[in-house]
């Protein structure tokens, strides 16, 4: 049984600045701490285990407590797993039949939820649908056999006992050999802490918009913004968002502002550590178990080869940089060949605050922790805006972001020719729906189109959705546009018929763009279009994932869907705003991540060892909306509150295709209880098995699921206070 | 209490399936799913199931989610104001309490000037949610009496919320005794400096539909409040803020003014905190 250490060295309590804060918070090491005073980073180091107990075997006794503890120099209440933070790991394995007995020591009503474990509904721990909930001083007693494999975690499920610490990571063996050869493995497990108790949170989201947000943008924000796109459009752009009552820099609920990041358990300043020796393979099992907060996770130096998501193996993909949503999970492979010390750097998404450990060869060794990134900024494509037809007159939608996101230096029509834009479609972020299309600063000014008298040219050209596989290699880069290669097909002759704008300074060898004489060709230009099509043939499937019964929005093209409908539900107070089109791509890292030079995993990488669960194409589609009202903090699916909707019904042994649209500018993690969600890319084929997905803004994602276990099931977005502000449905299989 | 009870009887069985004779004595205990041998584990079986979903379904079992009685006071300013003619001190909050649609909404402002209390009124409303950004507000404002000036009572109709351009604002007609009728608008701004130094511009409105000599109001728009205000947010809840204010009288509501020998247009410098919590 762990102790609580009390630390002596307080005194150096919260400040108000926010600056300050981060850098203050986590001055003490861990909350929850061995006993004999040690200092737990040290005795961490020394020993290079992580701060939690592991518990293996088929029975399990776990207590729900409440304890002190201390992460930020002030002592607070938590509520903890047999005393520690996160609660003991589980180790198990594939094919045993484990027991759980769970006893409530609290004053309040507890669960547990196995998250991401395929189980009978009875065992999935959701109070008020699985059962009653684990009354105080009672034990409920979970039995159930294991059916699987890899990395997953448990937490409560009663009221925000997530966010008092109730949690704690499950690591299950493979019955077989492991497919993935590694020396040695850490769950390296990622939390926020708040001082504040989660009701306090809860009623300031509720009653005070932006209240832990110190990102808004501001008077600085508008000085560079205008070095980058001139005064005038800058305060455009600001306006713009005023317009609408909303921010680019809605990007975090809650905030470092009074969160502590943990790694582990262990605040920055307590640096969790693991040791290794150079050459060894180190399996990492991240798992985001905070409550509301993303991470970027990267370990400078050394790629990481990700080999499992949400617990399932996929295809080893090797990436520098990898955003992970509330409650998703990724198992990593890091072989780090030489004699130093690596900083694991997990920053939060809105650069409030990081967690961090080390990977060391000796204990004293440490790393530097890299500085944090610049506070994304959102851009209208992520707010799910139809760009075309609106005036970009004078609109750097590069400026709009300080890291050069996606459009950058795209200058859309400073001349007096934007009209010739009318119809051209460049929603979604450029950067992911023309993925092979480098729009970096150069490029688009050779992309100057139509300043002379040839746009008309461009009218109704649909570059929306120039996706990989339409255009591959198309490369805009200035002095390149030879490299727009759409031919190489037959498509090619089509194609050079197309004029984007007679003198640019750039030209295309390989597509004329000067060539006056064709114009009349263009107008109306439909890369679908009949006309076109045989050219284009083999390059677009024809079967539309989209087109099935139940689903509304069908105008999915080339990874773009517009959004035409709305439920009839989405209006009315819960609903702040709508989105007019979507990207399905699964190609874009997110804001933030785009274009910072690093090999950021995006789910397009994900592809599953493991195969769909069922055979059965989707018979049905459910397409269900994120909404929300920031500003009330109301959030729901297709406008309606759980408490207000009926459950989602799936007929035991059916397969469905949900399409989830995301009209909110939050990411929204999703997660289904008790069966997978089948990931899927838009031409409607299976990715990969999981557990969570995230919904980026200005997205849509569409998973199948088969509907392979009876029960009432919870499927709720997992931040924690959306969950609980009605982002929530009970999906009932029978 | 029912549903409690056959939640209770709900997690009996399967704590009793698994654990101990301890809760033998309950009746239905008999699942096919659960053994404590774990040698002999079976997975609960289809019908098990469906019946599992039927029992706690029938029972109208729901998952917590939060829709708590939420509420705010605001003390949006509390100042004191310097002039060239006297210094005052001016009040203005409000407070709700209520759930995320359907809130009790109050309201209140006054001002203090050589210890008499002045232009006080108090507003109750109740408030309904009828957009995203809007409240719609019926209630009623009284406006006290302050010396010979009498006190007038009023039955208001508003809406407060948060304009496009994110203008927060409130505008509410109202009608009195007598055939009165005002309309009063209010708006405010906030442009970050910094993320704790805020520009907070205000405007105040007020209209009238009839002459009112005994309260020294005109016909048309009576007066008006501009004011430029810095605050500086110590904590979100916790700003002072200092200013510089133009109120000025227009139409009849000046004539009355200039006969009763007071200036139609003034300019304070104020200091104030603006609390909330």
């Amino acid at each position: 049984m762990k102790t609580i250490k009390q630390d002596p060295s307080r005194s150096d309590s919260t400040q108000p600045n926010p600056a300050r804060r981060i850098f203050l918070q986590g001055l003490v090491a861990g909350g929850v701490m061995t006993a004999l005073g040690l200092n737990p980073a040290r005795a961490l180091a020394a020993t290079g285990k992580q701060a939690s107990p592991v518990l293996h075997g088929t029975e399990f006794d776990l207590v729900i407590d409440e304890m002190p503890v201390n992460f930020t120099g002030q002592t607070r209440m938590a509520m903890t797993i047999n005393g520690s933070i996160p609660g003991p790991t589980l180790r198990w394995r594939e094919g045993d039949v484990v027991t759980l007995r769970v006893t409530n020591r609290l004053k309040v009503s507890t669960s547990l939820h196995w998250h991401g474990i395929i189980l009978p509904f009875e065992m999935d721990g959701v109070p008020g649908l699985s059962y009653a909930g684990i009354a105080p001083g009672t034990t409920f007693t979970y039995r159930f056999r294991v059916e699987q494999s890899g990395s997953y975690w448990y937490h409560s499920h009663s009221g925000f006992q997530e966010q008092n610490a109730v949690y704690g990571a499950i690591v299950i063996a493979p019955a077989s050999a492991d497919r993935v050869a590694y020396d040695q493995d850490h769950v390296v497990m990622l939390n926020d802490w708040s001082d504040s108790s989660p009701e306090f949170i809860f009623n300031r989201l509720k009653t005070a918009d932006g209240y832990y947000n110190y990102v808004k943008p501001d008077l600085m924000d508008l000085i560079h913004q205008s070095e980058k796109m001139g005064f005038g459009a800058a305060v455009e752009d600001r306006l713009m968002w005023d317009k609408m009552r909303m921010s680019p820099r809605d990007l975090s609920d809650v905030t470092g502002a009074t969160y502590t990041y943990l790694m582990n358990g262990i605040t920055p300043s307590g640096d969790w550590t693991a040791l290794f020796r150079p050459g060894e393979k180190i399996r990492l099992r991240f798992i985001n178990g905070s409550s509301m907060s993303y991470f970027d996770v990267r370990i400078p130096g050394l790629k990481m080869t990700v080999v499992a998501a949400d617990g399932q193996d996929v295809h080893p993909v090797t990436v520098d940089e990898f955003r992970i949503g509330v409650a998703e999970i990724y198992d990593v492979i890091v072989e780090p060949a030489s004699d130093q010390a690596y900083c694991i750097f997990a920053q939060s998404l809105d650069r409030s605050g990081y967690a961090r450990g080390t990977l060391t060869p000796h204990a004293d060794l440490r790393a530097p922790v890299p500085a944090m990134d610049p506070v994304p900024t959102l851009t209208m494509a992520d707010m799910g805006m139809d760009m075309s037809g609106m005036d970009m007159s004078g609109m750097n939608m590069g400026g709009m972001d300080k890291q050069g996101q996606s459009m950058n230096g795209m200058d859309m029509g400073s001349k007096p020719d934007k009209p010739a834009m009318n119809g051209m479609d460049m929603s979604g972020s450029a950067h992911q729906q023309m993925p092979g299309m480098d729009m970096n600063s150069q490029s688009m000014g050779g992309m100057d189109m139509g300043s002379k008298p040839a746009k008309p040219a461009m009218t109704g050209m649909d570059m929306g959705g120039s996706t990989k596989q339409q255009m591959p290699g198309m490369n805009m880069n200035g002095q390149s546009m030879g490299g727009m290669d759409m031919g190489n097909k037959p498509a090619k002759p089509a194609m050079a018929a197309m004029d984007m704008g007679g003198t640019t300074r750039h030209h295309s060898p390989g597509m004329d763009m000067s060539d006056k004489s064709t114009p009349p060709a263009m107008p109306g230009m439909d890369m679908d279009g009949a006309k076109n099509k045989p050219a284009m043939a083999g390059m677009n499937k024809s079967t539309n994932p989209m087109d099935l019964p139940g689903l509304h929005n069908r105008n999915l093209k080339d990874g773009i869907l517009k959004i035409d409908w709305h439920p009839e539900t989405e209006h009315g107070v819960g609903v702040g705003m709508k989105a007019q089109q979507v990207s399905m791509s699964l190609s874009d890292p997110g804001a933030g991540l785009r274009n910072n030079g690093r090999k950021v995993l995006t789910y397009g990488d994900l592809r599953g060892i493991d195969g769909p669960i069922s055979d059965r194409e989707p018979e049905r589609g459910i397409e269900l909306h994120l909404t929300g009202n920031m500003d009330r903090y109301i959030w729901g699916f297709n406008g309606v509150s759980y408490r207000d909707a009926a459950p989602i019904e799936l007929k035991y042994g059916e397969t469905v295709r949900i399409v989830l649209i995301n009209d909110t500018m939050m990411n929204h993690p999703i997660h289904l209880h008790g069966m997978w969600s089948e990931l899927e890319n838009d031409q409607g084929e299976y990715l990969a098995r999981k557990h969570t997905l995230s919904v980026a803004p200005g997205h849509a994602i569409s998973y199948r699921v088969s509907a392979n276990a009876i029960g009432r099931w919870a499927y709720h977005c997992h931040l924690l206070y959306h969950m609980n502000a009605g982002m929530f449905r009970e999906v009932r299989v029978v | 209490m029912n549903r409690h009870i056959s939640f209770r009887t709900q997690a009996a069985v399967f704590a009793m399936a698994f654990s101990a004779p301890l809760w033998a004595t309950t009746a239905h205990a008999e699942t096919a799913y659960a053994t404590s041998d774990s040698g002999t584990y079976q997975a609960p079986s289809l019908a098990q199931q469906r019946a599992d979903v039927a029992t706690l379904a029938a029972e109208s079992a729901r998952h917590e989610t939060h829709n708590p009685l939420i509420y705010k006071v605001m003390i949006d300013r509390l100042e004191r104001d310097y002039t060239n003619k006297g210094n005052f001190t001016q009040f203005e909050g409000q407070a709700y309490i209520g759930t995320d649609t359907n809130k009790l909404w109050l309201k209140g402002e006054g001002k203090r000037l050589g210890g008499v209390t002045q232009d006080a009124d108090i507003e109750a409303y109740y408030s309904h949610a009828i957009a995203a950004f809007w409240d719609a507000q019926i209630g009623a404002r009284h406006d006290f009496s302050a010396g010979k000036t009498p006190g007038r009572n009023w039955l208001g109709l508003g809406v407060q919320g948060l304009a496009p351009y994110k203008f927060d604002t409130t505008a509410t007609a109202y009608v009195g005794s007598a055939g009165r009728t005002a309309l009063r608008l209010s708006s405010e701004y906030d442009f970050f400096i910094t993320q704790r130094l805020i520009l907070w511009p205000g405007i105040e409105l007020n209209m009238y539909g009839k002459n009112d000599p005994e309260r020294r109001i005109g016909k048309g728009l009576s007066d008006s409040r501009v004011v430029l205000r810095l605050r500086y947010e110590i904590q979100r809840e916790v700003a002072p803020y200092v200013g510089i204010q133009w109120t000025k009288k227009y139409g009849q509501t000046a004539s009355y003014a200039r006969a009763d020998g007071e200036a139609t247009s003034d300019m304070q410098l104020i200091a104030g905190l603006r609390l909330w919590w």
